[in-house]
C-alpha cells in the first residue's frame, strides 16, 4: 500500500472514531500536544490509560464481587475511571462510567454489575480501535510518510 | 506542529513558572505535564498527595503554584489545599472531572484560587500565571500598608505629647496615604519585577514554624490570642507581627472551616439571636453611628460630616478596597486576624446587609461565624472588625472636607451631651462580657433609629444602654476596650488617627483635643474615631438624623462597644 493511500485511510479511520463517538475533542488535544520532543506522546498517554483502566476495572470487578458491596469504594473507582477516560477523550467509556455511578448511588448491585459489563465492553472497543489506529500510524511512518495530523480539521 | 499554543518568550514571566501538579491519575499527570511544559512552565509531577506535601515542606520556595486533583486515595485534595494554603501560602488550583457546584464551592471555601474541570485544556493552563501574579500584587499592597503604618508609628512613638505633634503627624500620614493610593492605581501597569520586595517579605511557614505558632496559640488560650502575644511567645527574631497576624488569620479561617464542617449549618440562626453580640452586626453599626454623632457634636465638627454627598466618591472607593484585598494584613491592630475574618464575612454579605432584611442570610455569608459562636470571647473579635476598614476608609478620605453644612441644625441639640461625655472621661469601665448579660431592656428610645436594622441589633443596643447608662459615651468605649486588650504597641496609631482627624478638620477641635488625648491614651482603638465620623455622615444620609434629636441623644450613651462596624454599613449604603 502506498503512503498516500495509507494516509487517507488513517484520516478516514480517525474521523470515524470521532463520528461514532468513541473519541471526543480531548483526543484531538492529545494529538496537538505531540511534537518533535515527544513524537510518541499520544501512544504513550494512551498506554498509560490502558494500564490504569485495566487496574481500575479489576478493582471494580472485585469490589462488586464482595459479599457486602462497599459502594463508596465502587464509586471511588468509577470516579477514577471516569476521570481517566476523560483524559484521552474515550467518550463512550466515560458515559458508561456515569451510568455506573448512578447505579452505585442507588446502591443497585445488579445495575452496577450490568453496567460494569458495559464499561468493559466500551473499554475493549476503544482499545481495539486505538490499537488499529496506532498500527496504521506505524505503517505510515515505516513507509517514510508522516501522519497527516493537520488534515484532521473538523 | 504549530497549533496556536506558541510558548511565551523564555526570558519573561510567566515563562518558567514553577508548577507542582498532584494527581493520582497517571494519564492526566502525563498530559498536564506536557501541557504545562508547552506553556514554558517548569513542571514537577506528583502521584500522591502525601508526597506532594512532603515535597513542598522539604523544598520551600521551590514552587509558585500548585495544581491538585480533588479526589486522591491517600489524602483528600481539599486537605492538601488546606495545608498548602496554611503552611506555604501558595496559590492552589483544584481540578476534578466533577463539576458539581457544591464540590467547586468546597474548593473555593478551602482557599482554591481556581477550580478546573477535566478535561482540562491547554489554554486554561496557560492562564494560571495570573494567580501567581495576583498574589504578588496583594503582597505588594500589604507591604505598602505596613510601611506606611510603620512610618506612622515611628513618628508617633517618639513623641509623648501628641497634641503638639498632631498636625505634623497627620501630614505625614497623609502623604503615605497618597503614596499608597498611587500605588494602587498603578497596579495594573506594575512591572512584575517590582514584586521582588514582596518576595523577600514572604514568610514560608514551615512545619516547625507552624508548630511553634500553634503552641503559642494554645499557650495563650485561643480566645485571647493576638499576633503580638504570639510573636513574643514564638520568639523568632525575623518574624514580624504582620507575618503572624496574617498567619493567624488563615489559621482561624482554617479552624472555623473545620468547625463549620462539623456543625453544618446549625449555628446560623443562633448567631443572630440577641444574646449573641458577635452575630448582631446591626447593633454594631448602630452604636457606631451614635458614637460618631457624639463625637462630632462635641467637636463642633458637625458640618464637616454632615454632607454625605461630598463623600460619596471616596466612600465608593473605600468599599471597593476591602473587597479586593480581603487578605490585607491588619497592620497595627492587636487582633488583626479577627479583623480580617470578619472582613471577609462582610464582603460576602454586603448584599443582604444592604437590603437590611435578612440576618440569617447575613450570617450564613460569614465563614467565621460558627467559630465565633463557639468562642467565648466573641465580642473581642467584634470590636476589631472595623479596623481594616478604618484603615482603608481613613486613608481614602480627604480629611479636610470643604462641603459641610446640611443637617447641622438637627444635630445641634447634641453638643451638651458631648460635653458631658468629655468631662467625665474616667468613669465607666464596663468589662466586655457584661454586655452580653444585659439584654433587651429598653429598646423604646432607639426604635426609630433602629428600625432599618434587623432585630438583633436592637437588643444589642439596648444592652449597651443598660450597661452604660450612667456612663459617658466616649470613655466607656475606650475603657472597655482597654480593659479587654493590652495592646500598647498600637496606641500610637490611634492617637495619630485622632490627630489626623483633628488637624484635618476645622480648628475648633482644639478645645477638644486635650480631652481626646486623655481618652485615647493607652487605647489603640481611638483610630476608629476617624471612621466613625465617616460612618456618621453616611448614616445621616439615611435620613435618620432628621428624625428626632432625642433619639440620637439617647443612643449617644451606649453602643460604644462596637465602634466601627457602622462604617461598613454606612459605606454600603453609599456604594450600592
Amino acid at each position: 500500500m502506498e503512503v498516500g493511500q495509507m494516509q487517507r485511510q488513517w484520516l478516514d479511520y480517525t474521523k470515524s472514531l470521532f463520528l461514532e463517538g468513541f473519541l471526543d475533542g480531548q483526543f484531538l488535544q492529545l494529538q496537538q500536544l505531540q511534537d518533535e520532543s515527544n513524537p510518541d506522546f499520544v501512544v504513550e498517554v494512551v498506554s498509560l490509560f490502558f494500564e490504569d483502566s485495566e487496574k481500575l476495572l479489576n478493582d471494580l470487578t472485585s469490589a462488586l464481587g464482595q459479599q457486602s458491596v462497599d459502594f463508596k469504594r465502587v464509586d471511588a473507582h468509577v470516579h477514577q475511571l471516569k476521570g481517566s477516560s476523560s483524559s484521552i477523550g474515550a467518550q463512550r467509556v466515560k458515559n458508561a462510567c456515569i451510568a455506573l455511578r448512578n447505579y452505585c448511588e442507588e446502591q443497585n448491585i445488579e445495575g452496577c454489575i450490568g453496567c460494569l459489563q458495559q464499561v468493559k465492553h466500551e473499554y475493549n472497543m476503544v482499545k481495539n480501535k486505538l490499537e488499529n489506529l496506532f498500527r496504521l500510524e506505524q505503517q505510515i511512518v515505516a513507509a517514510g510518510g508522516s501522519i497527516p495530523m493537520t488534515e484532521l480539521g473538523f | 506542529m504549530e497549533n496556536g499554543f506558541s510558548s511565551p518568550r523564555s526570558d519573561a514571566f510567566p515563562a518558567g513558572l514553577r508548577v507542582l501538579v498532584v494527581d493520582d491519575d497517571p494519564t492526566w499527570l502525563r498530559i498536564l505535564e506536557k501541557m504545562l511544559k508547552k506553556c514554558s512552565y517548569e513542571v514537577t509531577t506528583c502521584g500522591l498527595a502525601t508526597d506532594a506535601l512532603r515535597l513542598l515542606r522539604e523544598r520551600k520556595d521551590v514552587f509558585d503554584i500548585v495544581i491538585s486533583d480533588v479526589n486522591m486515595p491517600d489524602m483528600d485534595g481539599f486537605k492538601l489545599l488546606e495545608h498548602v494554603g496554611l503552611e506555604m501560602d501558595l496559590p492552589v488550583i483544584m481540578m476534578s472531572v466533577d463539576g458539581e457546584t457544591s464540590r467547586v464551592m468546597k474548593g473555593v471555601q478551602h482557599g482554591a484560587c481556581d477550580y478546573l474541570l477535566k478535561p482540562i485544556r491547554m489554554k486554561e493552563l496557560k492562564n494560571i500565571w495570573q494567580h501567581v501574579f495576583r498574589k504578588k500584587i496583594h503582597e505588594i499592597k500589604d507591604i505598602e500598608n505596613h510601611e506606611s503604618i510603620i512610618e506612622g508609628m515611628h513618628l508617633t512613638r517618639n513623641g509623648s505629647d501628641y497634641s503638639d505633634d498632631g498636625h505634623l503627624l497627620s501630614v505625614d500620614d497623609l502623604t503615605s496615604v497618597r503614596k499608597r493610593k498611587d500605588m494602587e492605581k498603578n497596579h495594573d501597569e506594575k512591572d512584575f519585577s517590582d514584586a521582588s520586595s514582596a518576595k523577600k517579605a514572604r514568610v514560608v511557614w514551615s512545619v516547625d514554624l507552624h508548630q511553634k505558632f500553634v503552641k503559642a496559640v494554645n499557650q495563650i488560650g485561643f480566645d485571647k490570642v493576638g499576633p503580638k502575644k504570639i510573636l513574643d511567645l514564638m520568639n523568632v527574631p525575623w518574624l514580624t507581627r504582620e507575618n503572624v497576624a496574617s498567619h493567624l488569620q488563615k489559621y482561624r479561617l482554617y479552624l472555623s472551616r473545620l468547625q463549620k464542617e462539623k456543625e453544618n449549618s446549625g449555628m446560623k440562626h443562633s448567631d443572630a439571636s440577641p444574646k449573641d453580640p458577635p452575630g448582631s452586626f446591626g447593633s454594631i453599626h448602630q452604636s457606631d453611628v451614635v458614637n460618631s454623632s457624639y463625637l462630632f457634636s462635641g467637636n463642633s465638627l458637625l458640618p464637616r460630616t454632615v454632607d454625605p454627598s461630598s463623600h460619596e466618591d471616596d466612600l465608593k472607593s473605600i468599599i471597593s478596597e476591602p473587597v479586593m484585598e480581603p487578605k490585607r494584613p491588619p497592620v497595627n491592630l492587636p487582633d488583626s486576624h479577627k479583623t480580617k475574618n470578619s472582613q471577609m464575612g462582610f464582603n460576602r454579605s454586603f448584599q443582604p446587609l444592604e437590603s437590611e432584611v435578612d440576618f440569617a442570610a447575613f450570617n450564613s455569608g460569614i465563614p467565621t461565624k460558627s467559630y465565633w459562636g463557639e468562642v467565648p470571647d466573641v465580642q473581642f473579635g467584634q470590636e476589631h472588625t472595623p479596623f481594616v476598614h478604618l484603615e482603608n476608609g481613613f486613608t481614602k478620605l480627604p480629611l479636610p472636607d470643604p462641603l459641610n453644612h446640611v443637617n447641622a441644625d438637627s444635630l445641634q441639640s447634641i453638643p451638651c451631651t458631648a460635653e458631658r461625655g468629655i468631662s467625665g472621661p474616667t468613669k465607666s469601665k464596663p468589662p466586655c462580657p457584661e454586655y452580653g448579660s444585659n439584654q433587651i431592656s429598653d429598646p423604646s428610645p432607639k426604635v426609630s433609629i433602629l428600625d432599618p436594622f434587623p432585630q438583633s441589633s436592637k437588643s444589642n443596643i439596648v444592652n449597651h444602654q443598660r450597661a452604660l447608662e450612667p456612663i459617658y459615651p466616649c470613655t466607656s468605649s475606650l475603657t472597655t476596650q482597654a480593659s479587654c486588650l493590652s495592646c500598647t504597641a498600637d496606641i500610637e496609631s490611634a492617637q495619630r488617627d485622632v490627630l489626623n482627624l483633628a488637624s484635618g478638620s476645622s480648628s475648633t477641635l482644639a478645645s477638644f483635643e486635650d480631652d481626646l488625648q486623655v481618652l485615647f491614651q493607652g487605647d489603640s482603638y481611638g483610630d476608629t474615631l476617624g471612621v466613625r465620623n465617616l460612618g456618621f455622615s453616611d448614616y445621616i444620609d439615611a435620613g435618620l438624623i432628621n428624625e428626632v434629636p432625642i433619639h440620637l441623644y439617647d443612643s449617644l450613651r451606649f453602643g460604644y462597644e462596637y465602634p466601627c462596624d457602622m462604617t461598613e454599613y454606612a459605606i454600603l449604603d453609599q456604594a450600592y
